[in-house]
């Protein structure tokens, strides 16, 4: 009889799919592995750097930029956001009243698990929560405006680490598996995923363009980009990597691109918001 | 005067064809292959996986349709469908694939 059962537990132990590290959600060895990724393999790069994307990866870009960031093309945007920040809603209250500390040196702790809504909450969807509250229309989540706003957050929180969060809800654990899951799945006619290009080969030109690792690479968020001759957000490089590949690019601030903000947040905890930053 | 028969012929006949071409799809055969390509690219859609150059095939494929040209209208629907597909095919592959390349 005894047999039996361990003749059965080990047919059910050969029948059942090898258990893989990506199986079950473990955020805090994910972090170890990708942290150790990046410095090992470019171990003349100081960890802080990572934030500043293709400049920390080739020093002839990184000329370039330093002399373009004697006068930002972010300038506008940072001085728009600005204004707008503290010019209060038709109803007498600002944006400062919907974040903590007035929502000054905020950034670094978006985006956040919401555990009443069960959804991520990123610092641009929180914006227009905050408008929606107070009687305003919400803002486009691709530029302009809302690359305004969370440009100015941004530099009132430049230097602070990452410290994004996951409670210990699995809902908050599923979220942060499924932005990890897009992260990694191939797309597009080009058959390209996220990790193709900035975990298997930053550094590398594609074209002009010099590819940005992916750990640290939300910090800088929103940027000018030359491409774009203008600001974009979080949503709107999201989308471009998507059209880029030839993939349907999703909704700004879709459920799966909050979900994939939060992961790659996530990897980026410790490093130093650099944003609003200015990219080729 | 033989010589220029012989060519006026081959004309002829060349036109012949062509139009024979473009008559060979119907509107009904745009309409399958069109339903077909959709029915496709809406699977790809409920996977979160539509591509890009599969919209445009589409897309051109009404267009040539809406001019009357079925037999490029049906041309295009087909491309469509087989992008569709393989974008589908790709979905169903990296359900599991992408744990293959997370960094450990």
């Amino acid at each position: 009889m005894r047999r039996a059962v361990l003749l059965a537990l080990a047919l059910i132990c050969l029948a059942a799919p090898p258990v893989s590290a990506a199986d079950s959600a473990n955020p805090k060895a994910d972090f170890k592995a990708f942290r150790n990724y990046f410095t090992k393999r470019f171990p003349k790069v100081p960890l802080k750097d990572f934030v500043n994307g293709p400049y920390s990866m080739n020093a002839d870009l990184r000329k370039q930029w330093v002399a373009i960031d004697a006068f930002p093309p972010y300038q506008f945007a940072l001085d728009k956001g600005k204004q707008m920040f503290t010019t209060p809603f038709k109803n007498g209250k600002t944006y400062g009243d919907c974040f903590p500390n007035k929502g000054i040196g905020v950034r670094q702790n978006y985006p956040y698990f919401d555990a009443k809504s069960g959804e991520v909450i990123t610092l641009d969807v929180a914006l227009n929560q905050c408008r929606q509250a107070n009687g305003e229309e919400p803002l486009d989540y691709t530029k302009d405006d809302m690359a305004a706003l969370t440009a100015y957050m941004a530099y009132t929180s430049r230097g602070k680490p990452f410290d994004i969060k996951i409670p210990n809800d699995p809902r908050a654990l599923a979220a942060y598996q499924k932005g990890e899951e897009y992260f990694y799945t191939r797309r597009g006619q080009l058959n390209f995923s996220c990790a193709s290009c900035h975990v298997q080969s930053p550094g590398d030109h594609i074209r002009t363009e010099v590819l940005a690792p992916a750990m640290g690479i939300v910090a800088a968020l929103p940027i000018y980009r030359s491409e774009w001759g203008g600001m974009g957000t979080t949503s709107r490089r999201f989308i471009t990597c998507n059209a880029q590949v030839r993939a349907v690019p999703l909704k700004a601030e879709d459920e799966l691109y909050r979900d994939v903000e939060y992961y790659l947040s996530y990897m980026s905890n410790g490093l130093p918001i650099s944003g609003p930053g200015a990219r080729p | 005067m033989h010589r220029h028969s012989s060519i006026r012929l081959a004309v002829v006949i060349s036109v012949m064809g062509l139009t024979t071409a473009a008559l060979a799809a119907s509107a009904d055969d745009f309409k399958a292959a069109y339903a077909k390509a959709e029915a496709a690219e809406n699977q790809a859609g409920a996977l979160k996986n539509q591509w890009s150059t599969t919209e445009g095939a589409l897309k051109a494929a009404k267009k040539a349709a809406d001019a009357g040209n079925f037999g490029e209208a049906v041309k295009h629907a087909e491309e469509a469908e087989a992008l569709a597909n393989a974008s589908v095919a790709q979905a169903k592959e990296q359900a599991t694939a992408w744990k293959n390349a997370v960094v450990r």
